[in-house]
């Protein structure tokens, strides 16, 4: 018979009233928390929106649908990862002339770490992931992407990290070790608390979702591209994509792998990555560099993607350098391996391994060069319309640039030893990360926005937006570079030197008039949508080149009546100029993929089970591991998985097109 | 079924060579074997990817090989830059921080 207290350790493993974080902050947060959550889900109850929330769009596998509800993700947890930053950059100039500042330093340490793991986690990614799963299939002509049923389950299982993060705010705490989690720091003998568990599972349980979607959208491509596209007639975003998607499905084992060689150092008191009997650090940060720098041209290339889409549309051509543009992409991918070790240059290599990679660094500057000149010789001559798309653009390519002529001096070894965890690297990478993923998505949602909800988005706020946002970044994060070269090393809490003050306060100077900018970009969506009506558009509102402008907007559900047949590299503005009819009758009934809810009940149980592991609940662990196999079991026997579209719905959705169409909305 | 009958026949080939060289002892020295083994091996996983996994330039219009090719590029980059870096890192250590050796 065991006593009291073993039972509740065998119940509830770590879990007690310890769980709850002593911070006064915390508990605030949580209260606005839970009234926000009590408002939304009564709100959602009250106009009865559960039925229409679960069969419309939770259990839908639809890319589109999974498209927007990642973008939701990413938008939400992109807030959550702001005002991570807001706390810092208030820290940072409080804390000076022998002031602690407001926070303690665990509660510090949380905030960078839970800043990075978000912002590139779950809020980069969802959106690069939902900016690929709404605008590839239809750019290549396809009605969906190759596994409808395993897109919706990577979305929920991206959503379900992404629950464990915003969890681990309230129950027990987030990780302090840094957004890579670095051992010696990350090993148990360092952190025994539950945060480094929180963030081992809710990256491995996202990381299932990102690598799946991977195989997903590169299956898609391959295989699904409309007749007549050939692989040199693919539009330039569903190329970079491609290469994306290539990289996430190469990188992300490595990911995994690490991350589970540290769980068993963690769990079963293996050695890989500790300090005694053989273990090495060194070899965490080795490997997990290997995925890192990799993950860093995921994020980026499909923004590439989107510029070039982007610049050729409003300036009213084709993009200058096709070829080349491709050839850059492909030699990026590869050559984004055979740099990682420029994120430790300090750690102890010689001279040659160090000015290998130093020089590999500096070559991938040249393909990206080539893109920038692309681009600039495409508004060359051109008729640049500078609506919001193309302003970011401009805005992305000044940025950009600066951020990437930082990047070359810090692949330099001998500067790396001055420059290395200052805040110039932190400057450096906001610099890269917000010019060019943060702008490219902005460019993203107001040029497919239209495409996506049959609406533009309100010129004046997004302008507010722009103006807010480009010149907050400059203001918070020049003053980085500055104090990074004067020697502050990141992630510091206190300041002694009270002369550095004035550039933190800029700094937060900035931060605050980005948070004006996210304001105004939520006002512009609200805006939009309230006027919805006044800003409609019918199915072209850009004029814009490739295949998913051909169709209505929003797109139906089955995106193309018929499948299109690509002539041409940018196939829509080709047909525009051979002044080719899409057809108006002779539909067929069109063969679509069912709803189901599979994959947000096993993605629901992955979250009880990533819990379970985190708090070390075994029985839970294992009750619902072996629940996940049967529910995953249990779904191959589901043969009701496809539906027809009757050919007079077709007929009815196309006729409606043409009438719009024929009225010039 | 002929590709499979040669795979089959090639495998046990290349698996009785190296069990008789251990087994005989035919070379002296063990470093030596060991390297002929590991080069049997190599041979080994063609010869299985060919036969049995019918890799050839043609299964899916060159899909297949493309994704080999691939993937065995990006394996010899992980595993011999980490040796490579790993061997290297006590170059710049002081003395009381040196590492076990990887190489």
């Amino acid at each position: 018979m065991t006593s009291e207290p073993e039972h509740w350790t065998f119940l509830l493993g770590r879990l007690g009233p310890n769980a709850i974080p002593n911070e006064p902050i915390v508990w605030v947060t949580f209260a606005a928390v839970a009234l926000g959550g009590v408002a939304v889900l009564g709100a959602l109850t009250y106009f009865r929106l559960w039925g229409y929330l679960w069969k419309e769009w939770f259990t839908s596998v639809d890319h589109k649908k999974i498209g927007i509800m990642y973008m939701i993700l990413g938008l939400i947890m992109f807030m959550r990862g702001f005002a991570d930053a807001i706390m810092m950059r208030l820290q940072q100039v409080m804390a000076f002339g022998g002031s602690e500042g407001y926070l303690n330093s665990h509660h510090y340490d949380q905030i960078f770490t839970a800043h990075g793991v978000i912002m590139i986690f779950f809020a980069a990614m969802p959106f690069v992931t939902g900016i690929m799963n709404y605008v590839v299939p239809l750019q290549i002509g396809a009605r969906d992407v190759s596994f409808p049923f395993l897109n919706n389950f990577s979305f929920w299982m991206t959503a379900s990290g992404a629950v464990l993060v915003m969890i681990s705010l309230f129950v027990g705490e987030f990780s302090p070790a840094g957004w890579l989690g670095y051992p010696p720091v990350s090993s148990f003998a360092y952190s025994p608390g539950v945060g480094v568990d929180y963030y081992i599972w809710a990256l491995q349980i996202a990381g299932v979702g990102t690598t799946l979607s991977g195989i997903n959208l590169v299956a898609t491509i391959v295989k699904m591209r409309a007749p007549g596209m050939s692989w040199m007639k693919m539009p330039v975003f569903t190329w970079t994509s491609l290469c994306t998607n290539i990289l996430i499905v190469a990188t992300f084992p490595v990911l995994t792998a690490v991350l589970a060689l540290l769980s068993l150092d963690r769990y079963v008191g293996t050695n890989f990555f500790t300090n005694d009997f053989g273990g090495s650090p060194m070899m965490y940060v080795n490997l997990i560099w290997i995925w890192g720098h990799p993950e860093v041209y995921i994020l980026i290339l499909p923004l590439f993607g989107v510029f070039s889409e982007v610049t050729s549309t409003f300036c009213g051509k084709r993009l200058f350098g096709y070829t080349s543009m491709v050839y850059a992409t492909a030699a990026i991918m590869v050559l984004s391996y055979i740099v990682w070790l420029h994120h430790f240059f300090t750690m102890g290599a010689g001279a040659s391994v160090n000015s290998f990679f130093g020089i590999t660094t500096m070559i991938i500057a040249i393909p990206t060069g080539a893109k920038l000149f692309n681009w600039l010789f495409t508004m060359y001559r051109g008729r640049i319309r500078f609506e919001l798309p193309m302003m970011w653009t401009v805005a992305f390519m000044l940025t950009f640039t600066v951020g990437g002529m930082t990047g070359v001096l810090l692949a330099v070894p001998p500067a790396d030893f001055v420059l290395h965890n200052s805040l110039f690297l932190i400057a450096h990478f906001h610099n890269v990360i917000i010019g060019g993923v943060v702008f490219g998505t902005f460019a993203a949602i107001n040029f497919w926005w239209p495409k996506a909800f049959g609406f533009r988005l309100d010129p004046f706020w997004g302008k507010v937006s722009f103006w807010c946002w480009t010149v907050g970044f400059w203001f918070a994060f020049m003053p980085l570079y500055v104090l990074g070269l004067m020697g502050v090393t990141r992630r510091m809490r206190v300041f002694d030197d009270p002369s550095l003050q004035i550039w933190f306060a800029i700094a937060g100077f900035g931060a605050l008039l980005i948070a004006a900018g996210i304001g105004a970009m939520v006002l512009q969506y609200a805006v939009s949508i309230i006027n919805r009506d006044k800003l409609r558009v019918d199915g072209d509102p850009w004029d814009a080149r490739t295949l998913e402008w051909s169709t209505t907007s929003p797109p139906p559900e089955y995106n193309f009546a018929f499948t299109p047949v690509v002539h041409d590299l940018d196939a829509w503005a080709e047909m525009k100029k051979e002044g080719v009819q899409l057809p108006s009758e002779g539909f067929r009934p069109i063969h679509m993929p069912k709803n189901t809810g599979t994959g947000i009940i096993l993605a629901g149980i992955a979250t009880v089970c990533g819990f379970a592991l985190i708090w070390h609940i075994w029985w839970l662990a294992a009750v619902s591991f072996v629940g996940m196999i049967g529910t995953a079991i249990f779904h191959t026997f589901n043969y009701n998985r496809d539906y027809h579209i009757p050919a007079e719905t077709v007929a009815a959705t196309e006729a409606e097109r043409i009438r719009l169409a024929a009225a010039g909305a | 079924m002929r590709d499979y009958l040669i795979g089959f026949f090639l495998s046990v080939v290349l698996t009785a060579i190296p069990f008789w060289l251990v087994m005989n002892d035919v070379i002296a020295d063990k470093g030596t074997t060991a390297v002929i083994i590991m080069v049997f091996a190599a041979v080994q996983v063609v010869v299985h990817m060919i036969y049995f996994l019918h890799m050839n330039g043609k299964a899916e219009g060159g899909w297949t090989l493309m994704a080999m090719l691939f993937t065995i590029l990006l394996v010899v980059i992980v595993l011999v830059g980490s040796m490579w870096v790993m061997y290297h890192l006590n170059t710049n250590m002081m003395p009381v921080h040196q590492m076990p050796s990887f190489g």
